[in-house]
Formats: C-alpha cells, sequence, structure tokens
C-alpha cells in the first residue's frame, strides 16, 4: 500500500521527467497519459488504504526533514480530483496542441506539474510539501510562457512565479519558524496546540499567494496568457487550490484568534473577485475571476474550521471549473476569435456539446441543485452558520453576497456567448479527441455531488432554510441579469444596443473589468520599488565599495608611494634633515612607550 | 590510502608539468585531461576504508575522526610538514574540485580539436607548415625556450610575472605551477603568431594552468598543517592569476588579474597573521589537534578569528570584500569562471568553517552578528545589483556574492542545523554556478556577445541550450528537489533558530531567495524568450561533447537536489 503511495508521486515524475528528453510525438504521447493515469489509479488503490510512510530525507542535526506521505481518505479524494483532471487536461491538449511543435515538453511539464500537485496533496511533512509546492509555481511558469509568439506570455508567466515566490517568501519563513518552535516539521507531529501566531499567518500569507487571493490576486488574471489547458489544470484542482489545501492541513494547529484574518481575506476576494468576474471583457477572465472567487470560498470554510466543507468544495469546483476552461477552449476555437466577449458569439446549435457542457458548467458553478457546486456552496454556508463566531458572521454574509455575484457573472457569461446569434468567424463542429474531456467532466460536474452523501469528507448536515437562501441568492443574481438583458433587448427602430448585463454595475464597471487596476498599480509599483532598490544597491556597491574603499585605498597607496618616493628625491641636506626627524620620532615613540609600560 | 591522499593532489600537478612539456603536440590536451581523471579516480577512492569517524586513543595520541591521514616531515622547525588528512567535510570539496578539473580539460580539449578542424577545413593550406616549427622547437628543451622569450618584454606585465616569481614559498611546495605559470609570458607569444586574441584559450597552457588550480586547491582541501594550508593558499593564487591574466577578455584581464591578485593577496596576508599567531598560541601547526583542543586561547580568540576570516571573507566573498568577484569572474575565460566559482570561492568558504572556526571558536560566536549582518546584506545588495545587470556572465559573478553570503550567514548562525547548511550550500553553489558559467560560456562563443539587450529567442534557435539554462537558473534560485534548496532554506531555519533579531536576518535571507528568482527570470526573458534576436539566429544548439562535460553537473544538481540524505550525513561526521 506504501509503494502505491509513492508511485502515486513518482509516475507522473518518471514521465515528466523522461518525457523533458522525448523529442518525438508518439512517444510524448504516451508518456503523457501514462503519468496521470498511473497516478489516478495509484490515488483509488490508495483509497481503501490510507497509506502513511516516512523515511528520513535529510538530516540537519536539530531536526529532520521526512520524506512523508500521509495520504488520509480526504486527501485520497483531492488527489483522485488532481490526477483525474491532469488525464482530462493531457487527452484534451494532445488534440488542442496537434500541431505544435512544442508538444514533447508541454506534455511533460504537465505531468511534472501534477506531480508536484500530488506531493502537495500527499506530504506530511513540510519541507518536503515544499518541494511540490514550489515545483508546481516552476511549472506553471514554464507552462504559462508556452506560447512563442505570444508577445505577452514570458512576462505573464514571470509574473506568476514571481507573486507566488513573494508569498513563498513568507511561507518559507513560517514553515522555518515553526518547524523550529515544534522541533520537526511532520504536519502529523506539531500536535494539537496553537502553533505561534507569527509562523501561521506568514503561511497564510504563502497560501493567498499560491491561491490569489486578496492582495495577491494579481497573477491570475495574466496567466491566461498559458494555452487553456494549462489555465483548467491551474484553476481546477492544482496550484490555486493548493493554497487553500494546505490551510486545511494545519487547521489544528491554527489559534482560533486567527481565524478572523482568514475569513477577512476571504470575504474581500469572494466578493471582490465576484464583481470583477461580472465586469471582465473576456470569456476566460470571467472564469478567472470567478476562480479567485471560488477559492475565496474554501478559504471562507476553512476560516469557520470546516476543512471538510473546504476540501468538498475544491473537489466540486475542480470538476465544474476544469470543464468550463476545456469548454471555453472549444467554444473559442469555434467562433474563430481570440475570445474578448464582444466577439465570441455562438448559437446554441452549433455545438450542442459545447453548449449543454458550458450550461451544466455554469449552472454548477451558480450552485442550482442537484450539481456539486450547490452541495459544495451550501455546506461552506452551513458550517459558517454553525460557527457561530465573528469569522462565521463575516463569511456568512459575504458568502451569501457572493453567491448573488456568482449567479450574476454565469448568467451574463451564459448569455453572452450563446444567445447573440452566431458570429462572422464561426465554424461549428467540435474535434472528437477533446469531446472525451467535455464529456467525462460533465459526467462529473453532474455527479460530484453524491460525494456529499457517500465522499470522505465531515460535512455539516443539510439546512433546508439556508438551502433556500442559498437559491433565492442564486435566482436574485439571475434576475439581475435576466432583467438587465430584457431591457437592452434589439428594437426595431435604432441601432442594436450594448446588450452586455455588466452595465448593472454602473461606472464602476470599467475598474472592475480592469481588476480595481490592482495589476497595473502592483506592477508599477513593484518595478518602481526595485529600480530605486537597485538603483541605490548599485551606487552603494559600485560607488562606494568598490570604486571609493577599494580603489580608493589602492589610489591612496599609489598616492603614499609617491609622496615617499618624492621625499627620497631629494639632496644630501634633506635626507640629513629626514633622518634626523625620524631619528627623533623613533626616539619619542621609544622613550614615551618604555615610561608608559 | 594515504597514496591515494597524496595522489590526488600530485597527479594534476605532475599532469600540469606533462601539459606544459608536451604543449606542442596535438594530444597535450588529453594528457591533461588523463591527468585529471585520473586525479578524480584517486579522490573518488578516499572513502574505500575509511574509519568511523570516532576519535580513538592510540599510542598515547588521539587519532580518528579523519578517514585517512599521511604525514612527512618537510621543515621542523617551521611547524611546516607534508601532511595530508581527509574527513567527509573535505573530501566533497575535494571531489567536487577534481570533478571540474576534469570537465575544464575535457572542454578545453574538446575545444581545441573542435578548432583544430575548423582550420584544417578552411585553411588546410596554411596550417599544415605551422606543425614543422612546432615540431622543431619542442626539440630544444622547454625550460630554456621559455626563459629566453620571457626575457623578451612580450608585453607590459611580464616584469610584475617573474617578480612574483621569486617568491620561494610557492616554488618550494608544488612545483606544479611554477615552471607552468612562467612560460606563460613567452610561449603564446612565440607560438601565436599572428593568431587572432580570441582563439588564445585552446592553448595547452590553459589546460597546465587548470591543472595547477586544482593541484594547489585539493591541496589546501586535504592538508592538515596549518602552514601547508597557507602556502597552498597562496600558490591557488598565481596560475589563477596567469589564466585570467593570459586568456581572459581582451578589454578587462590585466586589469582584473591585477585586482584579483592584490586585493587576495591582502586578504591572505591577514589570514597568514592570524594562522601564525594560532600557532604561536598552541605550539602546534596540526589542523585536527588544535580542532580536538578547542582552538586557541580565549584572549586570542577573537583577533585570531578576526584576521582569519577578514582574509577568507576577501577569497568567499563576503559582502563588502567582493569586488574583485565580479571583475575577475566577467575577464576570465568559460574555464577560469568554472574553476573561480566552483573551486576558488570554497576555499574561502572552507577556511572560513573549518580553519577560522574551528581554530578560534568562541571568537567565531563572538563575531558571528557582524559576520552574520555583512551576510545578509551581501545577499540582498547582491540580489538588488543583479537585478539590473546588461551582461549575462557579470550577472552569475554577482548572483554568487549572493550565494555565498547564504554560506555565511548558515555558518555564523553556528548551530549544528546552520553549519551543515552551509557545508551543502557550499557544496551545491560549486555544481550551479559552474554550469551557468559553462552555459553562459557557451552561448557566448555562440553569439559573440553577452549582453543581455543583444540576446533573445534562445529556446527557439537551440532548444536544448535554452532548456540548459532554464534548468541552472531554477537550481541557481533555490529550487526545491534540485541542489541549490536545502543550504538555502536551511540558512533560514538556522537563522530563525536562533530568535530574536536573527528573524530578521532570517525574512531577509528568505527576501534573497526571492530576489534570485526575480533576476534570473529576467535573464531568461531576456535570453530564452521573445522573438529570435540577431546574435542568436542560426547558432548550433548542444553539441554531443557538451552535452557529456555538462551531464555530470546537471545529473550532480539534481541527485543532491532530490537525495540531500547521505551528504548531509558525511558533514555531519566531518571533524569541526
Amino acid at each position: 500500500m506504501n509503494a502505491l503511495a509513492w508511485l502515486l508521486i513518482a509516475a507522473p515524475a518518471a514521465a515528466g521527467l523522461a518525457g523533458l528528453l522525448v523529442r518525438h510525438r508518439p512517444a510524448a504521447l504516451i508518456l503523457a497519459y501514462a503519468g496521470p493515469a498511473a497516478a489516478l489509479a495509484c490515488a483509488v488503490g490508495a483509497a481503501f488504504g490510507n497509506p502513511r510512510t516516512a523515511y528520513t530525507l535529510a538530516d540537519f542535526g536539530t531536526v529532520t526533514v521526512d520524506a512523508a506521505l500521509d495520504l488520509s481518505p480526504a486527501a485520497c479524494a483531492v488527489a483522485v480530483a488532481t490526477a483525474a483532471v491532469s488525464l482530462l487536461v493531457q487527452l484534451y491538449s494532445a488534440a488542442y496542441l496537434r500541431d505544435d511543435p512544442r508538444y514533447a515538453p508541454f506534455a511533460a511539464q504537465v505531468n511534472l506539474f501534477c506531480a508536484a500537485m500530488l506531493l502537495v496533496v500527499a506530504a506530511d511533512d513540510l519541507v518536503f510539501l515544499l518541494v511540490g509546492w514550489e515545483v508546481m509555481g516552476a511549472c506553471s511558469y514554464l507552462l504559462i510562457a508556452h506560447y512563442a509568439k505570444l508577445p505577452q506570455a514570458p512576462g505573464a508567466a514571470a509574473k506568476a512565479f514571481l507573486v507566488t515566490r513573494f508569498g513563498d517568501v513568507a511561507f518559507v519563513l513560517g514553515v522555518m519558524i515553526l518547524g523550529v518552535s515544534a522541533g520537526t516539521f511532520r504536519i502529523g507531529g506539531l500536535g494539537e496546540a496553537p502553533a505561534a501566531g507569527a509562523a501561521v499567518l506568514l503561511i497564510l500569507f504563502g497560501c493567498i499567494g499560491k491561491s490569489a487571493q486578496f492582495p495577491l490576486q494579481v497573477w491570475l488574471p495574466p496567466a491566461m496568457a498559458g494555452p487553456t489547458p494549462v489555465s483548467a489544470l491551474i484553476h481546477a484542482a492544482t496550484m490555486v487550490a493548493a493554497g487553500a489545501y494546505v490551510l486545511t492541513r494545519l487547521l489544528p494547529v491554527w489559534p482560533p484568534r486567527l481565524l478572523l484574518v482568514v475569513a477577512v481575506t476571504a470575504a474581500v476576494t469572494m466578493v471582490g473577485a465576484g464583481l470583477c468576474a461580472l465586469a471582465a471583457r473576456d470569456v476566460k477572465g470571467v472564469l478567472a475571476w470567478s476562480t479567485v472567487s471560488q477559492v475565496g470560498f474554501m478559504f471562507a470554510a476553512v476560516a469557520v474550521a470546516a476543512p471538510g466543507a473546504a476540501l468538498f468544495h475544491l473537489v466540486s469546483h475542480a470538476a465544474f471549473k476544469g470543464l468550463l476552461f476545456l469548454t471555453a477552449g472549444v467554444v473559442i476555437a469555434l467562433a474563430g476569435t481570440d475570445g474578448s466577449l464582444a466577439g465570441t458569439r455562438l448559437r446554441p446549435g452549433d455545438s450542442r456539446l459545447a453548449f449543454w457542457a458550458m450550461t451544466i458548467g455554469l449552472a454548477a458553478m451558480a450552485g442550482l441543485p442537484p450539481l456539486g457546486g450547490f452541495y459544495s456552496k451550501e455546506a461552506v454556508l452551513s458550517a459558517a452558520y454553525e460557527a457561530g463566531t465573528p469569522a462565521g458572521v463575516v463569511v456568512f454574509w459575504a458568502g451569501v453576497g457572493a453567491s448573488i455575484l456568482t449567479a450574476a457573472y454565469a448568467a451574463r457569461l451564459w448569455l453572452l456567448v450563446f444567445w447573440r446569434g452566431r458570429g462572422p468567424a464561426a465554424r461549428s463542429a467540435v474535434p472528437r479527441a477533446e469531446s472525451f474531456s467535455l464529456w467525462a467532466l460533465t459526467i462529473a460536474t453532474m455527479g460530484v455531488g453524491a460525494v456529499y452523501y457517500f465522499g470522505p469528507f465531515s460535512l455539516p448536515a443539510l439546512h433546508l432554510d439556508l438551502m433556500a437562501l442559498l437559491l433565492l441568492a442564486t435566482l436574485g443574481g439571475f434576475a439581475v441579469i435576466a432583467d438587465s438583458w430584457w431591457r437592452d433587448r434589439p428594437r426595431r427602430t435604432g441601432a442594436a444596443p450594448d446588450r452586455d448585463p455588466a452595465r448593472v454595475l454602473g461606472r464602476a464597471r470599467d475598474a472592475f473589468a480592469e481588476g480595481l487596476y490592482g495589476e497595473r498599480l502592483a506592477a508599477k509599483a513593484t518595478r518602481g520599488a526595485a529600480a530605486a532598490a537597485s538603483a541605490a544597491a548599485t551606487a552603494l556597491d559600485v560607488r562606494l565599495v568598490d570604486r571609493g574603499a577599494i580603489e580608493g585605498s589602492a589610489r591612496a597607496t599609489l598616492a603614499a608611494a609617491e609622496g615617499t618616493a618624492a621625499g627620497h628625491r631629494g639632496g644630501l641636506v634633506r635626507y640629513l634633515r629626514l633622518s634626523a626627524a625620524g631619528t627623533l620620532v623613533v626616539a619619542v615613540v621609544a622613550i614615551g612607550v618604555s615610561l608608559w609600560s | 590510502m594515504g597514496v591515494m591522499l597524496i595522489l590526488a593532489a600530485a597527479l594534476p600537478a605532475a599532469g600540469a608539468l606533462a601539459v606544459w612539456r608536451l604543449r606542442r603536440r596535438p594530444y597535450a590536451h588529453w594528457i591533461g585531461a588523463g591527468a585529471a581523471a585520473l586525479a578524480f579516480a584517486a579522490v573518488a577512492m578516499l572513502p574505500v576504508g575509511r574509519g568511523s569517524g570516532a576519535w580513538l586513543v592510540a599510542d598515547g595520541e588521539l587519532t580518528g575522526a579523519w578517514w585517512h591521514q599521511v604525514s612527512i616531515e618537510w621543515a621542523p622547525s617551521l611547524h611546516l610538514e607534508f601532511s595530508l588528512a581527509v574527513d567527509g567535510v573535505s573530501w566533497t570539496l575535494a571531489l567536487l574540485t577534481a570533478l571540474l578539473g576534469v570537465l575544464c580539460c575535457v572542454h578545453n580539449a574538446v575545444g581545441a580539436e573542435q578548432r583544430a578542424a575548423d582550420l584544417l577545413g578552411a585553411d588546410r593550406a596554411a596550417s599544415a607548415p605551422l606543425q614543422v616549427p612546432a615540431g622543431s622547437f619542442e626539440t630544444g628543451g622547454p625550460s630554456p625556450a621559455a626563459r629566453r622569450v620571457r626575457g623578451v618584454p612580450a608585453d607590459g606585465a611580464s616584469g610584475s610575472a617573474s617578480g612574483s616569481l621569486q617568491e620561494p614559498p610557492g616554488s618550494f611546495e608544488t612545483g606544479g605551477p611554477f615552471p607552468a605559470a612562467a612560460p606563460v609570458h613567452g610561449v603564446p607569444s612565440g607560438a601565436g603568431g599572428g593568431e587572432p586574441e580570441g582563439d588564445r584559450w585552446q592553448s595547452p597552457i590553459l589546460t597546465a594552468l587548470l591543472l595547477a588550480v586544482q593541484a594547489a586547491s585539493t591541496l589546501v582541501f586535504l592538508t592538515d598543517n596549518l602552514v601547508l594550508f597557507f602556502i597552498a593558499f597562496e600558490a591557488v593564487l598565481l596560475p589563477m592569476w596567469a589564466i585570467i591574466h593570459r586568456y581572459g577578455d581582451p578589454a578587462a584581464r590585466r586589469r582584473a588579474a591585477a585586482k584579483f591578485a592584490l586585493f587576495t593577496v591582502a586578504g591572505s596576508l591577514l589570514m597568514a597573521t592570524g594562522l601564525f599567531i594560532a600557532i604561536a598560541d598552541t605550539g602546534t601547526a596540526d589542523l585536527g589537534a588544535i580542532l580536538l583542543h578547542g582552538g586557541v586561547g580565549d584572549d586570542r580568540s577573537l583577533l585570531v578569528f578576526a584576521l582569519l576570516a577578514l582574509g577568507f571573507a576577501v577569497k568567499a566573498p563576503l559582502w563588502p570584500f567582493h569586488s574583485w568577484l565580479p571583475d575577475a569572474h566577467t575577464a576570465a575565460p568559460t574555464v577560469g569562471s568554472v574553476l573561480l566559482a566552483g573551486v576558488l570561492l570554497k576555499l574561502g568558504t572552507y577556511g572560513l568553517i573549518r580553519v577560522a572556526g574551528g581554530l578560534a571558536p568562541d571568537g567565531a560566536a563572538d563575531a558571528a552578528p557582524v559576520l552574520a549582518a555583512l551576510a545578509a546584506l551581501g545577499i540582498l545588495v547582491a540580489g538588488l545589483v543583479c537585478l539590473r545587470l546588461p551582461e549575462i556572465k557579470r550577472l552569475i559573478a554577482y548572483s554568487s556574492v549572493g550565494h555565498m553570503g547564504f554560506v555565511v550567514l548558515a555558518f555564523a548562525a553556528g548551530t549544528e542545523a546552520g553549519v551543515r547548511a552551509a557545508l551543502f550550500g557550499n557544496l551545491a553553489h560549486g555544481l550551479v554556478t559552474p554550469l551557468l558559467f559553462f552555459l553562459a560560456g557557451a552561448l557566448k562563443a555562440r553569439t559573440h556577445t553577452g549582453s543581455l539587450g543583444a540576446l533573445g529567442g534562445l529556446r527557439l534557435a537551440a532548444p536544448a541550450l535554452a532548456g540548459l539554462l532554464g534548468f541552472a537558473a531554477l537550481a541557481s534560485l533555490g529550487l526545491p528537489g534540485l541542489a541549490g534548496f536545502w543550504g538555502e532554506a536551511f540558512t533560514v531555519y538556522a537563522a530563525a533558530e536562533r530568535g530574536g533579531a536573527w528573524l530578521g536576518l532570517a525574512a531577509a535571507a528568505a527576501f534573497g531567495a526571492f530576489l534570485a528568482a526575480a533576476y534570473l527570470l529576467r535573464m531568461l526573458r531576456r535570453v530564452s524568450h521573445g522573438p529570435v534576436a540577431p546574435a542568436v539566429y542560426g547558432i548550433g544548439d548542444v553539441s554531443a561533447a557538451e552535452a557529456a562535460v555538462w551531464a555530470p553537473l546537471v545529473a550532480g544538481t539534481l541527485l543532491l537536489g532530490l537525495v540531500p540524505g547521505p551528504l548531509l550525513a558525511l558533514f555531519s561526521e566531518g571533524l569541526l
């Protein structure tokens, strides 16, 4: 059973490393499918045995780093979701990138990414977990930068890596402080006692970076520059969810009073990202902001100490967000656009599969019963309702507000894409190879609600009143959008108006569409600060230290040598004077020293 | 096994002599590579039959801890003894030195063969007669010829070279470096004739000098006698000076070499003072014995440590004693940069950790806050400076200052975890940065520019080279799972362990790792991404020979990253 746990990570990792050396497409395809498929099998197998295993990886004397794995049933469920989404992404991208000369490294990097996430899911040692955590960041960098022709891709990739790495500064520091105080890095060995506040807040900051929560959400929207399957991978069950997952693992040592910090982060993120999603100007932008908002729900569940609800939402979100992104790729390809909402139009009949996949995915995200999203969102809200803490109050009402927004942006996307007639460049039919992934994820989205009844998570009971409230919120969101849509319907007189229901945001619409200018401001501030600090450091290093102190001392030596040499170039009289003066000085010093000592 | 110890240092020295004697023969490079390979084998054999690492009493004297020991009386009145010893700490560094020596020699040999093939293909008629005078020149015997040519004022600096050759202790000790260093000034001017400046690095003399550096460095790592340590430490300097001075970038080499030599000599003299105070205080120059007795007396401890640390801080280098390094690395030829980063900097950190820390542990504890603050400042300043450097080799060189800052910070923290992290980070840097220098050298050789502004699109033009560059950059920024991570992460741990104000230093170190990511990604973005720049257009990808030279470094980086345990176990039983 322990071998299964190791194989879970080793299989995709080996497939990924081997794939980096492969040039030929058929071999790359085999490796691409074999890695996640083996991982999926292992994850399913491990669910029956709860394997735990540990080896000493590095012994630093006072503390050791263990290669420790602990696959609890909940971890297995997340691992299954991760491996399944990775496999479907591999299947999808084989078709999506069928003409791409750099497919082989792409597939290898997806496998490494999957292995890294599985390591985060399975690891029971914080430093060992950090290996997966950062390798995932590096793979996201490589994958987002995949398109060589896209001018913004390298910048977006570097931004994703650097923002998450900035969070990791705090994460590493927090892990190390936690390790120092606990004497171990084992998550199982940290005990039940609340840890130091500073350490957990630092770790929280790292998780905020990875999960693109406020205020480090700036990297996620530009990350859309990567190929669509990469977006699906990053958003669905891996990187973005990793932050929330790690928080659930550390909940036992979390000081209860600091949960309010998590709650505020979650509340701000849920609502703010929901508004940004409502105003976003392209298909993938809506989905990106919706991810930020939905991961906010996971953070909200963490804030009310309900790890089960957080992980349930993680799994159900993995299903519907994977589906939505993969479908969005198909929709954009069919519409023949760059994905901006202004031009991306299809008729439902252009591709029945894309239409229904998108509809079901959006309905799940909005929280319509009996789809998975309804159950998981209800679980989060019930947990907040039952918590009875200030944090619970904050996230409950923010959650209700975010549910309204979720329904609104889901409805807006659905209306704008499918109900404006057919775009000029649109074509019909879905490539067969891609459709399998859509089918599989559609079924998963419809069925994931069953996890509520049969899954491994400990979840609060269903509250009928909360279900009604959630449904009401969702319908309210729909109503607002429908109202705007109806008012702006094309009339016979005059030109067709802009039917975008984002108009309900009024004047704030542009600000939200730009993510409240957070990205631009952050970029400007960071660039400015980096340039100033770098210039100052260069001035200190080059002017002061090198040219001033070091070369200055060399110049001073030369000058002294010149002076001494000049002194020795005089005539006999000068020599006599100098030697007399020198003798006098030596004599005075010698007498002084002998008197003093 | 004592024989192996002597061979480890003697083989490269002998190889240097042999290469220099046979420098006209076409196979001279391969003799060097063979000698380096044999030396590597000798070092690799050292763990065979090693002791348990525990101290034992035998014949009324404490022995043990060293795996093997060999000692030959030399000049007892000076406390000078040809005494070599090895343990886990020095063995790993000696092995790294030997590995880099082999790789550099093979790199030179392959480069020379390619050059010869190019010449032969391009101008068969012109290159054939060159063989004739070379053969007849050889019969005259190398040393008179060298002296004859040295007398000719071939270049302005030959006076300073012969001046430094008068220094007795060096020629006394290694034998290898000096005859090799001497003819440097004569031979290329006699043999090169009309050859363009940039092609001189294929000269076998460079291989001889590399072997001389290797011999002296190995001796530094393996010696058990403080006087011999000092001699070997100084002996490294001369061939390295010659490498930069003779084979470096034509625009900057003289100045960089002079700065390097003067700066490090100044540091070494302080170090020598510290060593001799320690010898006078303890009455012995036996490093193991002094370590065992807890170093020098309390009243001298801080003075000894300060002098030693100043000397080693120049070599390591610790900010603000680093400014020789960017110039030297940038001006040096590729193999020179590789040895500088992989071996010479290690002399400083090895000396700091074992010699300075061992001879004066109390002084080290007293001086730790200063050392740590400078190290943390160095990490930050180097990271920030790297953010705006326009040249790839200079950027890699400056990044070394940051990495060595981690090593010094971990050592200064002084905890068990800190010392191990320092040793680990030290070794990891010795694998990763040489790889970066090899790659930067290959890039510069192909594109004839190192300016980040003139490069771009490498991953379209040469995907394998870009992939390796990306790998090396990720390793250098401390990606977990690769070698750089363990040393740097546990530097943060060690600083956090001390608590209080050290937490600020831990935060600075963690932030320094972020800066490393920022400047390395900036480098990758300029070099690898974007449209293909004119300089990069049409360049060749990684050749099989290059892949063979780089593969050990890549494999070592992966191995140390994935399986750090055995190396840490070696360090844990080291004699510190």
